[in-house]
């Protein structure tokens, strides 16, 4: 672990991009349990994803590791299609919610319980 | 002489306290519209950071497809079923201290996990990272979905990614009309309102 001020003197390495990952991942998590908007918890799976595209161009980048050279660009292409399904997913995931909008009349997740989940 | 200040570390630094603040402001705000606005702040800030590992086609799609599609498309949502009451629901005072607790030790879990690997945390030295020949990513990244990989020249033998970038524009086409279907206007509202 380095400490700060030889952050500022020094290149950044993989630990720091995965603990910027972990920290959208573990957000993300939280927003997906916690929040009662169906909305929310699209916000929340947004924020997984990116975490996990942050690893995926850390462990690619040259800037960053010496050997990122056996990955090559896969970290990148992988999370060009994370992005792309992450956008059908709010897609569908949106036109979901917007039905039980129209059905139920709102838009807590909690009042969805019609299949006594 | 060499500058005191490693500006790309500096920038690092700037873009994940962005990022991270307003990932944190998106799980503690109760408002739907400000979460929407912090997630905006924060994604981009993520595009930041693709830059700066030198991924630049990423970085930019990141700001194109995420900042300017999908969160306008979430913003829709918002505005579609934003009434008074649902604007702002809170979660309970007892849900939000677990989710702390829980939150807490899986960030702990993996901020060990990801200062376990030593070649991991080190980083290169400047000498090294100056040393990186600059390679725009497009048009490797492009050759790569249309099957021939260029950029692998220590292992000639990966594989491309036509297949998968086939599959995945027929899942996009596919879900776009699913969601068109769901989303269709209705005449007559349903009447099993609560």
């Amino acid at each position: 672990m380095m400490p700060l001020a030889n952050m500022l003197t020094e290149p950044v390495g993989v630990s720091h991009y995965l603990v910027v990952g972990a920290v959208l991942f573990v957000c993300g998590a939280l927003c997906m349990a916690t929040k009662r908007n169906a909305i929310g918890v699209l916000l929340g799976i947004e924020l997984v994803l990116n975490g996990a595209n942050l690893n995926f161009i850390a462990f690619g980048s040259p800037y960053l590791r010496n050997d990122a050279g056996i990955i090559g660009l896969d970290g990148q292409l992988m999370s060009l299609f994370v992005i792309v399904l992450a956008a059908a997913e709010a897609a569908v995931a949106l036109a979901i919610a917007l039905n039980f909008y129209n059905s139920f009349g709102t838009i807590d997740v909690d009042r969805a319980d019609q299949l006594q989940g | 002489m060499e500058d005191p200040i490693y500006w790309p570390s500096l920038f690092f630094l700037l873009f994940a306290g962005i990022a991270c603040a307003f990932a944190v402001a998106v799980v503690v705000s109760a408002n739907i519209v400000r979460m929407a606005f912090y997630l905006v702040m924060s994604l981009a800030a993520t595009a930041g950071l693709f830059f700066l590992a030198g991924a630049d086609f990423v970085g930019a799609m990141q700001i194109l497809i995420y900042v300017g599609g999908t969160l306008v498309l979430l913003v829709f949502g918002v505005m579609l079923t934003s009434q008074d009451r649902f604007i702002s629901m809170k979660t309970s005072r007892f849900e939000l201290g677990m989710a702390a607790g829980v939150g807490a030790c899986l960030f702990l879990l993996l901020w060990f996990a990801a200062f376990s690997v030593p070649e991991w945390s080190r980083g290169l030295t400047r000498a090294e990272v100056n040393a990186v020949p600059l390679q725009p990513t497009a048009t490797p990244i492009g050759m790569g979905l249309l099957g021939a990989r260029v950029d692998g020249a220590d292992s000639p033998d990966k594989a491309g990614y036509l297949l998968i970038f086939e599959i995945v524009s027929v899942h996009l086409l596919v879900v776009l009309i699913g969601a068109a279907f769901l989303a269709r206007a209705r005449y007559k509202r349903s009447t099993i309102v609560e």
